[in-house]
């Protein structure tokens, strides 16, 4: 029987550790995307949805049922990769990603499944777009990967980002005028 | 002519334009244009690949959460009814008692005081409602559609037995609250039970709908919380 989101919620709250496990099996997909574009880290970003649902978990008896339940996640994940990233910066970690086994971004998405021109065009467009997105601030590059990738709304956005819809929509519009002045004329020579 | 904004056009990707936007692109090549290229670049970003993950991914998860997940502390209360299959247990034996001792004896004289056979009782009434809760939550709560009740069928057997001695139990002492609440929860249990293991949209359908209309799944946590309450005053 399929629980909703609100169902295992609440079954979670109660302390039935099923209804958690509903809403992990549910949710991880959408959190390691998520956290894979906010760092750019396949290892990091696995350990991220693992921190997320922990903290969930933990305050569970927090979440009210206003937002949806996965925009409830995406905000303690969302929380997760920034602290994440600020840490790595004041360790002047902040090299290009890469994973235990030394691969880079570049070479991740290289992944099985993917045809030669997939490959290609995908490898192509996370060169640039990696140093692209590095240099919008947090903000910037959060709402704009729950913007893009993630097809949240304004109002998602800024419930998530814990800001007014006004600075969130703000924030994703400035995100994309940063892009373009980096993008275009690399993605035109690209081209 | 007055053009679009950047922060229109953007609107306009995202598929909410502001008013008069689709029109406008539609009678001006420049913001078209402009439009174009902002498109163009923003569907090149979007296919970004991210590493893949097969459809267990999320088992996976579980499995390496749950043992970092920590232990449940629930009220000193709540602990003790942890403590559930040997009240039931307890229970049926003054149940029993009673009915053996019913026209020689107080309930005194059978080895157990009012009040801790009140106490009992009510120790397993709390723990039985709170698992009815989680079932009629489950049955409630479900999608729409065809639904796998196999799993539900099983509970309903297991909450059967006990549902049965409860109610028996608390029509004998009197209380006809909380026999009412059981005997309604032991024809949605005995439905469940002898259900088909696949429920089809229009029986699951009927079947929550009989649960909301009852008020069930409200009265059973209305009366976990009085007897909750009671528990803690004796």
């Amino acid at each position: 029987m399929e629980w909703t989101d609100a169902a295992a919620a609440e079954e979670a709250r109660k302390g039935n550790q099923h209804g958690f496990r509903v809403l992990v099996e549910r949710h991880s997909h959408a959190l390691f995307r998520l956290a894979y574009r906010m760092t750019g880290n396949e290892h990091d970003a696995e350990d991220l949805v693992q921190e997320t649902f922990l903290r969930a978990y933990k305050q569970i008896h927090r979440f009210d049922g206003r937002a949806g339940f996965g925009t409830w996640l995406y905000r303690i994940c969302s929380n997760c990769c920034l602290d994440l990233l600020r840490s790595k910066k004041n360790k002047g970690e902040m090299q290009p990603a890469a994973s235990e086994d030394g691969q880079s971004w570049l070479d991740r998405v290289a992944a099985p499944g993917f045809t030669p021109e997939r490959l290609a065009e995908s490898s192509q467009i996370a060169g640039i777009l990696e140093p692209a997105l590095k240099k919008l601030t947090d903000m910037e590059r959060t709402a704009f990967i729950l913007r893009h990738y993630e097809g949240c709304d304004i109002d998602q956005i800024a419930c998530i980002l814990g800001v007014h819809a006004n600075a969130a929509k703000h924030s994703v519009f400035r995100a994309v005028q940063k892009l373009r002045r980096e993008l275009q004329p690399a993605w035109g020579a690209a081209q | 002519m007055k053009h679009l904004t950047e922060q229109d056009l953007l609107d306009t990707y995202y598929g909410e334009p502001p008013e008069a936007a689709t029109e406008h692109l539609h009678e001006c090549p420049e913001c078209r244009a402009e439009f174009a290229r902002l498109a163009e670049l923003l569907d090149e970003v979007r296919n970004l690949a991210t590493p893949p993950r097969g459809p267990g991914y999320g088992r996976e998860v579980w499995a390496r959460l749950q043992p970092h997940l920590p232990a449940e502390k629930p009220h000193w209360w709540t602990r003790r009814w942890l403590l559930a299959p040997i009240a039931v247990a307890l229970l049926a034996a003054a149940f029993l008692a009673g009915l053996l001792t019913q026209q020689k004896t107080s309930p005194t004289q059978a080895g157990l005081s009012q009040k801790d056979r009140q106490r009992i009782f009510l120790a397993a009434m709390n723990d039985h409602l709170e698992r009815s809760e989680i079932l009629l939550a489950q049955l409630v709560h479900t999608d729409s559609g065809e639904i796998d009740l196999s799993g539900e069928r099983a509970r309903a057997r297991d909450l059967l037995d006990e549902n049965r001695l409860l109610r028996e139990t608390a029509a004998r002492s009197g209380d006809q609250a909380h026999a009412a609440l059981l005997e309604d929860l032991e024809r949605v249990f005995l439905d469940l039970a002898n259900s088909p293991a696949r429920l089809s949209s229009k029986d699951a359908a009927e079947l929550r709908q009989r649960v909301e209309d009852q008020g069930l799944l409200f009265k059973v946590r209305v009366t976990t919380s009085d007897t909750r309450s009671q528990g803690k005053t004796l």
